[in-house]
């Protein structure tokens, strides 16, 4: 043990900061995204998690499903690629929770508020680093998508649009995650909690199959209501063109609306559990 | 005399516990402060309270000069932290831990990155300072995370049991550490189970149980405040320990303890010992030890409470578990 400069030999500045500035609390939440994606590095795992399972999700819908649904491989693309795009976007909202749980449990969310830093500069910080895997994991489904043959029959633009729409709803359903992240004792709950209600949303939707005039008339209505089916349909429509989804403004609107309510339940929520917990 | 902790009256519930139940403590500047009690007692919830993570029901506190509640911010630039679970992020190695501190804490990269060095290696983990802290061993987990909270060169530690779950060694060295910190004159407020940990460590101490303060004083007053001294007996035969008991029982008055075929009691007045020796002679009892010593801060606990700390401890540790996981 070295004896040589240790705590306290610095003069302390009389006058304290009473507060945190915004240009501190941007930098804050800067350095812990920062914090979040360079665990990436030493966790090659989550990269596979962001990366690997998208591609085989779209490799297994697009060969075992496209012909079995009718027509190609092809005709079957426009279709699953967007709905797999917002699948993985309503799943990928989960490592919030889990994080955020992870860091509860772990003791580092006390470590980072005994700091003088921005109160909010935590949980943002946070949810900063997941729209960047977002984005990332987007990317990778449209140019695995493009390797296969998915075309972006629109433009630029809309396909900016698309993204934007996503990383918006993704970020107001983000609170959920948050909530569960709060509220359950342990990690793995927070994934077991996210599967167990991700996965039925996203199927009883129009991700993958039309919504079929067969289905009994309850899950018809079920599924024509998901704010999943409004994501997709308003997803697709600015990625290929109208399918026959309906206005795309109208879908997207739609599906915003319910993310707005969503973060409006789990907000609160979330402050209380946050308020119990700590 | 100046203090760098103070605490008047402190009162937190959550639900139906009331976990802090009026606690009053102080902590003089540059001096080692040891909470001792028993797990589930209030430790944790006080060392919360004064580091600004969750603010009292009742009572108030200043934390060098400044209320934890109105002025948590300051407060916040004067403290460090080291929680009873090592808060490292177990996915950053070492050096990515302390350089995301300094970096919160206002430091330039470069600044950042030295300091990391500096403490690296002042703790041991400069070999490890590239590995992600989920490999490291229980002992350099504590290092790095004391580490972590010395990055801002705070002038008041809190160490919410540091050593608990260690090693003996890993103990041993983290208690240098800690005795090396109060030469630089920092004010060190330490909570523990380990009674020997407090005797060790601390100028003063004080004693909580359900929520309060039940005793302070410096280690030496408390041991003298409770019983002062303790006689301890064991018969060469394991079965005179009852005829023992019983003599010890009569002469000193109080309720000897008997554990492993060694009987022990408090003993306020030496002068019983001649008696004591010359009723088990009568009685036909062969000693095979007998003694007398100052109470160790063990005893002190079971003559305050009424109970021993650990045992205690094992009772409270589902109760503890399930109020932290706010379950």
């Amino acid at each position: 043990m070295t004896t040589a400069t240790t705590a306290a030999t610095r003069p302390v500045p009389l006058s304290l900061d009473g507060r945190v500035s915004p240009g501190t609390t941007v930098r804050n939440v800067l350095t812990l995204a920062w914090r979040n994606l360079v665990q990436i590095k030493h966790n090659p795992m989550e990269l596979i998690d962001l990366s690997i399972q998208p591609i085989m999700f779209v490799l297994l819908f697009a060969y075992v499903f496209g012909p079995a649904i009718g027509g190609t491989v092809q005709d079957y693309l426009p279709i699953v690629i967007p709905g797999i795009i917002a699948q993985n976007a309503l799943f990928a909202t989960m490592t919030t929770g889990f994080g955020l749980n992870v860091d509860v449990t772990k003791g580092v969310f006390d470590r980072l508020r005994s700091l003088p830093i921005s109160r909010i500069a935590p949980l943002s910080g946070r949810m900063l680093a997941d729209t960047v895997k977002q984005v990332w994991s987007m990317a990778v489904l449209l140019v695995i998508g493009f390797a296969i043959g998915f075309r972006v029959e629109t433009g630029p633009l809309h396909l900016l649009a698309a993204l934007a729409l996503l990383l918006a709803f993704t970020a107001l359903f983000a609170w959920a995650s948050v909530y569960i992240g709060l509220a359950v004792s342990e990690p793995e709950k927070v994934q077991i909690f996210g599967f167990t209600i991700i996965f039925p949303i996203t199927f009883l939707s129009s991700a993958f199959v039309p919504i079929s005039p067969r289905a009994p008339e309850v899950l018809q209505f079920v599924m024509r209501n998901n704010p999943m089916t409004h994501l997709v349909e308003a997803v697709r429509g600015l990625l290929v063109g109208d399918q026959g989804g309906g206005p795309v403004a109208e879908h997207a609107a739609i599906s915003l609306g319910w993310g707005v309510l969503m973060a409006a339940i789990f907000i609160p929520l979330s402050m209380r559990a946050f308020k119990r917990r700590i | 005399m100046t203090f760098a902790i103070e605490a008047e009256g402190l009162v937190k519930h959550f639900g139906e516990t009331r976990a802090l139940n009026g606690v009053d403590l102080t902590a003089r500047t540059g001096s080692v402060l040891g909470v001792l009690g028993p797990n589930g007692a209030g430790k944790t919830t006080s060392v919360r309270v004064l580091a600004t993570l969750i603010q009292p029901d009742e009572g108030q506190a200043r934390v060098g000069g400044y209320d934890v509640v109105k002025d948590a911010h300051r407060v916040r630039q004067l403290i460090g932290l080291t929680g009873q679970y090592a808060g490292v992020d177990e996915m950053l190695t070492g050096t990515e831990n302390l350089v995301l501190i300094g970096r919160l804490l206002g430091l330039r990269r470069a600044q950042a990155r030295s300091r990391a060095a500096e403490l690296l290696e002042r703790f041991e983990l400069t070999d490890a300072r590239d590995r992600a802290a989920k490999t490291y061993s229980g002992g350099m987990r504590r290092r790095l995370d004391l580490a972590a909270s010395l990055v801002g060169r705070p002038q008041i530690l809190f160490l919410d049991e540091p050593t608990t779950g260690l090693d003996p060694r890993s103990r041993g060295g983290l208690w240098d550490i800690v005795r090396g910190l109060t030469d630089d004159g920092v004010t060190v407020l330490l909570t523990t189970q380990y009674l020997e940990e407090a005797d060790q460590l601390a100028d003063d101490i004080v004693v909580i149980d359900h929520g309060r303060v039940i005793a302070r004083g410096t280690p030496d007053q408390l041991k003298t405040q409770a019983g002062g001294q303790m006689l301890e007996v064991r018969p060469v035969t394991a079965a005179d320990h009852v005829t023992v008991a019983r003599i010890v029982g009569e002469l000193t008055g109080a309720q000897p303890e008997v554990r492993d075929g060694l009987v022990s009691a408090p003993l306020s007045d030496p002068a019983v010992m001649p008696a004591v020796v010359r009723r088990l002679d009568e009685a036909g009892v062969t000693v095979g030890e007998l003694s007398l010593r100052k109470s160790s801060l063990d005893e002190v606990f079971f003559a305050l409470t009424g109970h021993h700390a650990e045992e205690q401890q094992e009772a409270e540790d589902a109760q503890a578990e399930s109020v932290k996981a706010g379950v």
